[in-house]
């Protein structure tokens, strides 16, 4: 079991802390020695092995969390937010690790808020608001449910969004949406032939488009049409 | 990213987690020593927690020994043959509070869950620490006493007396440790753990033999002095430096001790194995 916050002793080092670990786990001294060596090296964290682990970064402490995990390499280990805080290069280092522990044949349950993490790493998620499971399945099954793939439509001014909006909620029966970008909206169709038909009739009405995507829902959206609300609600 | 470092770091991820190490089950006592480990190597990290085992029993004595000694034993030297089995025991009965401390800290750190998930006997996180006290304790006892014989004090008792002594004390602290693991473990906060450890300790180490004969208090202090586990434990000590009999008091302090252990160490396991 590892927490969102490292439970590691933060006045010892690294390599005290996995050794005290192994021997709890009931592998003998010279076993202890050798386990932590090998993992400090397979977390790499072997440079940092023999400093506090107060003096430690959050995706250190967080590799050296799950190191300590998995002495004994479990069946299951659950692992809450295990990238929350952590940088873009320490994310990928802990999925790293979690996709050698899948591959290792550990079970690994996840929580996270960030439904990427989810789409990357997971075979089956289940989406938790208010504490009820709402749903439950694979990424694509997920994605499937809410059916309509999204059209991201990039304008060329910030100030045609709200005529581009108006425009297309009169031709078209499907959802308009903004998006954060102040030149961009979405429009979810549910068929792709119709993105050109969309696309087409904004050029005729004037509006200058500079780029257009289409694509399966996102894990984000999917969550947002499943939960029926904005995104203050947590995924955990 | 660098990739080449992810495809060096995944094989030897796969290398450390394809290696399943032979394990015997740890037994209390193996689980209890590595716990001590652990807090020995705090101790070797954060060497400035050895200021509490130090300077506090060297303050403690000079202070009273100066400050009292003339007015209530006519010199200092004849208060000092008298204080210092007491000075003793109180520098290190203010030690103890220090595991209760600790425990609320790692719980508040969350070491506690961890250590919780781990497949050794539970108390052994507690015996652990305190057994690293008892070394804490031995080097306030140490300093004490090498202290005293500078400034003149003359156990009567001998070597055996003093180490006799030194002994009970240790054994006596460790059990009424276990009061403060149960304050460590109920209170929320690790501040709130010492000044509630101090509002019980003051009184009990005050209002005892320690520091003058109760001879001289109202009769409602003496009979607490008479009662107070505190002051069968100075007695003991006293007694076992002076080289005079102490069988009676010895016997009666390690039986207090015993029963702070047999009320406060189930009730203490009990919390613990509930503690959310």
């Amino acid at each position: 079991m590892t927490g969102q916050f490292a439970s590691v002793d933060e006045d010892l080092t690294g390599r005290e802390n996995l050794y005290l670990f192994s021997r709890l786990f009931g592998l003998s001294r010279r076993d202890s020695r050798v386990r932590t060596r090998h993992l400090l090296d397979a977390f790499e964290l072997e440079g940092a092995g023999d400093r506090q682990v107060k003096t430690y970064s959050g995706g250190m402490r967080r590799r050296l969390d799950i190191a300590a995990g998995i002495i004994i390499t479990p069946d299951i280990i659950f692992l809450d937010e295990p990238t929350t805080g952590l940088d873009p290069r320490s994310r990928n280092q802990v999925w790293s690790i979690i996709r050698a522990l899948v591959a290792g044949g550990t079970t690994v349950l996840l929580t996270t808020q960030y439904l990427e993490e989810a789409d990357q790493l997971a075979d089956r998620i289940a989406v938790i608001d208010h504490g009820r499971i709402i749903a439950e399945g694979t990424s694509s099954e997920l994605k499937e449910q809410v059916g309509s793939g999204v059209l991201n439509i990039q304008l060329k001014e910030s100030s045609d969004r709200d005529g581009a909006a108006r425009l297309l909620s009169g031709a078209f029966e499907d959802p308009v949406e903004y998006t954060a970008d102040q030149a961009s909206l979405a429009i979810r169709i549910s068929d792709p032939e119709r993105a050109s038909e969309v696309i087409a009739h904004l050029c005729r009405e004037g509006v200058a488009v500079v780029g257009y995507s289409y694509g399966r829902p996102s894990l984000d959206e999917v969550f947002l049409a499943l939960t029926g609300h904005e995104a203050e609600t947590d995924l955990s | 990213m660098n990739r080449s470092t992810t495809t060096e770091m995944d094989v030897r991820l796969k290398e450390a987690l394809a290696f399943s190490p032979r394990t015997v089950r740890t037994g209390p006592v193996g689980a209890s020593f590595v716990f001590c480990r652990r807090a020995l190597l705090k101790i070797k990290h954060v060497p400035e927690q050895m200021f509490d085992v130090t300077i506090f029993p060297i303050m403690f004595t000079l202070m009273f020994t100066y400050l009292f000694g003339g007015a209530l034993a006519g010199s200092t030297g004849d208060y000092l043959q008298f204080l210092l089995p007491g000075i003793l025991v109180q520098s290190v009965t203010f030690l103890t509070v220090y595991t209760g401390f600790g425990l609320n800290t790692d719980i508040d750190k969350g070491v506690f869950d961890r250590i919780r998930s781990l497949p050794v006997w539970r108390p052994s996180a507690v015996v652990g620490a305190l057994l690293a006290d008892t070394v804490r304790y031995s080097i306030a006892s140490l300093v004490t006493i090498v202290l005293g014989l500078v400034l003149g004090y003359r156990p009567a008792g001998g070597v055996v007396g003093v180490v006799l002594a030194v002994l009970v004390l240790l054994v006596f602290s460790f059990c009424l440790s276990w009061i403060w693991t149960l304050l460590g473990l109920i209170l929320r906060t690790p501040s709130s753990v010492m000044g509630v450890s101090m509002m019980i300790l003051f009184p009990l180490t005050f209002i005892s033999n320690i520091f003058v004969d109760p001879g001289t208090m109202p009769p409602i202090l003496q009979a607490f002095v008479a009662v107070n586990p505190i002051s069968l434990l100075v007695r003991a000590v006293r007694g076992l430096m002076d080289g005079t009999s102490a069988l009676t008091d010895t016997f009666r302090a390690l039986a207090a001790g015993g029963v702070c252990v047999a009320i406060f160490g189930p009730v203490t396991m009990y919390v613990y194995g509930r503690k959310q």
